[in-house]
């Protein structure tokens, strides 16, 4: 102990060996500083682990218990709606875990906290901190999602059907909706101030929830044209339609008709890109003045 | 001014940097310059407002600057922020440690982002925590930690990747006296081991004690910088005597005659001695209101809203002549003077060629916080 201290103490500030070895180009730094704010996250999360799966698992799992399993049971809700509304819960899940993983610390760090000063003054692009925050909330998004699946075994029992020769494609698209949901969290994170999460919840997250095809497939909207043309502005909307295309098998050989796969990969694609250059541009203004 | 040194022994270097804000009506930073040596402590001092802040925030990367030029370490701000970030800690006014880390770990995920290695970070955590008196707590979460141990603790993590600058903002605004002299013996320590520090402060002591040079800026602009001896001679008069008198004429007469008359004698002789620059009565009537322009000779630099520095000290002579009940025949006054103590036995023997007897003397010297209000006047902002 002694030696470590001394060792430390001995070390001449603003120069020296020690600071010789560590003279790294700008990009070793740069790399480094990103790996080690994003394992900050993981560790973070790791630690409220329970908080965190809490946080965005029951309510999907409640929606699945009741939607799939209890109005299906007492006769509500037609038999096999459970496997049409899986793929829009785990599509939900995904997509929320992650725009909540940017949004709401976003919103606290840059309005009053400013615990993101600390990552800003590292060496790095300030771009790269809010691309951690993406990737980061990616990652939860995906965790999230995924978990539904063993849960949704255990919940919906005999009603569980998905297919399982779209497993690739299904993996993409569960990529997509988290990196979707991510940028979205960034550009309401960076847009929104603390006073007005509460607003954030009733006028963002409450559209969002029920006009983005979660809870009904899109071609079901047929007779009601108007809310059918407002749903694709809801980026969920992509995402839950690719899921539902690559999870739900085939009744008597009837595929169920969903938004066609080109139109989904457009929406996420043009979604993804328009709130990521969003996102990083009210980022900007908001760490550098 | 001192004489602008070299690229390589400056540490920090401004150069004409302005900055004005989006929509903002004045530049908030207006035609700054200034250098910092290595090894030195140099505080920034100013009214809130001043443009501290956004000084400092383009020399952490934080601001971009409008013109002019900024170098860390010379490296430019704007062209290598990554390097400059590597360079350079910040303490601010408002802690900003992560709420969801451990104390220990705050320390070795900060030196983490800055690519200390694992052994090293975790060494130097434990020394600094040792350090600065928080081993103890290392552990802890930082929402159980107190005001001071926040600003430790943040000082602590400023020094995990071995910076060259350190920029202390208000290090210790809100802090205990304990809390105050502990960092302000850190803050010696690392500057004798060689750190750069810049440091913002609104106490006058502090910047007195501390730093080797002091700027004061105001309205965007640095209107002095030299070291706290030099700043305290641009009062002019430099020094000041105070001296109570006794004048057996005025106690004769009684307090309401006293118009003047027979003082104006006494004003006269005072006047006439070498060295004086100026006289005033501190009589009941004469007493100003703090700030009143004439304190010091020319104490009315900027014209209006300036006001002369003394602004009467607390409990001083300002009391003692207007407050409490006026021994009869007693009357006041302040000499100015660039060496007020060598007047002493002249200003005596004056006294008593007038046929008054001197009741008390005092020798006062300006202080920094005088030297700053004289600078920056005493309007609120």
């Amino acid at each position: 102990m002694a030696t470590t201290s001394q060792a430390a103490a001995e070390t001449p500030f603003g120069g020296g060996e020690a600071r010789e070895t560590r003279m790294k180009t700008h990009l070793m730094l740069a790399t480094n500083a990103f790996f080690a704010i994003l394992r900050r996250d993981i560790v973070v999360t790791g630690r409220d682990l329970i908080a965190f799966l809490a946080q965005v698992l029951l309510q999907p799992l409640f929606f699945l218990f009741i939607f799939g399993k209890v109005l299906p049971g007492i006769g509500l809700a037609a038999q096999g709606f459970g496997a049409l509304l899986l793929p829009g819960i785990v599509g939900l899940t995904t997509f929320l875990a992650a725009m909540q993983g940017v949004a709401l610390p976003l919103v606290l760090d840059l309005g009053f906290g400013r615990e993101i000063d600390d990552r800003l003054l590292a060496p790095m692009p300030d771009m790269l901190v809010a691309l951690e925050k993406v990737i980061f909330a990616t990652l939860r998004g995906l965790v999230a999602g995924g978990i539904i699946f063993p849960l949704a075994v255990w919940i919906l029992g005999n009603q569980y059907n998905v297919r399982s020769d779209r497993i690739g494609l299904l993996i993409v698209l569960l990529v997509l909706a988290a990196l979707v949901g991510a940028c979205v969290g960034l550009f309401l994170g960076t847009s929104i101030r603390p006073e007005q999460i509460g607003l954030m919840f009733s006028l963002i997250l409450t559209p969002l929830l029920f006009t983005g095809c979660t809870y009904y497939p899109w071609a079901g909207l047929d007779t009601i044209k108007w809310f059918q043309i407002v749903t694709l502005f809801n980026p969920l909307t992509y995402a839950d339609e690719g899921i539902r295309y690559a999870m739900v098998p085939p009744v008597y050989g009837v595929q169920l008709p969903t938004l066609d796969l080109q139109w989904v990969f457009l929406g996420l694609g043009v979604s993804i890109i328009l709130f990521f250059i969003l996102g990083t541009r009210t980022f900007g203004r908001r760490v550098v003045s | 001014m001192t004489t602008p040194a070299s690229a390589s022994e400056n540490a920090i270097e401004v150069l004409h940097l302005v900055k004005r804000y989006p929509k903002a009506p004045v530049n908030a930073v207006n035609d700054v310059s200034f250098s910092v040596r290595r090894g030195e402590i140099f505080g920034l001092l100013g009214p809130n407002g001043a443009g501290k802040t956004t000084t400092i925030g383009v020399l952490t990367t934080r601001v971009r600057p409008t013109g002019g030029q900024a170098r860390i370490m010379g490296l430019d701000v704007t062209k290598d922020p990554i390097g400059v970030k590597q360079r350079i800690a910040v303490v601010p006014q408002m802690s900003n440690l992560d709420q969801s880390l451990k104390v220990r770990d705050i320390l070795i995920f900060h030196a983490a982002y800055h690519s200390v290695p694992r052994k090293e970070r975790e060494a130097r955590a434990d020394a600094l925590l040792r350090e600065l008196g928080l081993a103890e707590r290392a552990r802890d979460r930082v929402s159980r930690y107190s005001g001071g141990m926040n600003q430790r603790l943040m000082i602590a993590r400023a020094l995990m990747h071995s910076p060259d600058i350190l920029f202390l903002d208000e290090p210790t605004n809100n802090l205990d006296p304990q809390s105050r002299l502990f960092l302000w013996d850190r803050i010696r320590d690392l500057n004798a081991r060689g750190l750069t520090i810049l440091l913002t402060t609104h106490d006058m002591e502090e910047a007195d004690k501390l730093c080797e040079r002091i700027a004061i800026m105001d309205y965007g602009k640095i209107l002095v910088n030299d070291t706290s001896e030099q700043l305290k001679k641009i009062i002019p008069g430099g020094t000041m005597l105070e001296v109570r008198v006794f004048v057996p004429e005025l106690a004769a007469v009684g307090a309401a005659e006293s118009d003047g008359r027979i003082t104006a004698r006494l004003v006269e002789a005072l006047q006439a001695l070498p060295g004086v620059t100026k006289v005033d009565e501190v009589s009941k009537k004469k007493e100003a209101p703090q700030g009143a322009s004439g304190g010091w000779p020319g104490g009315a630099r900027g014209g209006g809203g300036r006001g002369g520095p003394w602004g009467g000290p607390p409990g001083g002579w300002g009391s003692q002549n207007g407050g409490q009940a006026q021994e009869p025949g007693v009357t006041g006054f302040r000499l100015y003077a660039e060496d007020a103590s060598a007047l002493v036995a002249s200003t005596n023997q004056a006294i008593l060629a007038a046929g008054a007897e001197l009741r008390d003397l005092h020798v006062k010297h300006p202080s920094l916080e005088d030297v700053f209000i004289y600078l920056t006047g005493r309007n609120l902002r």
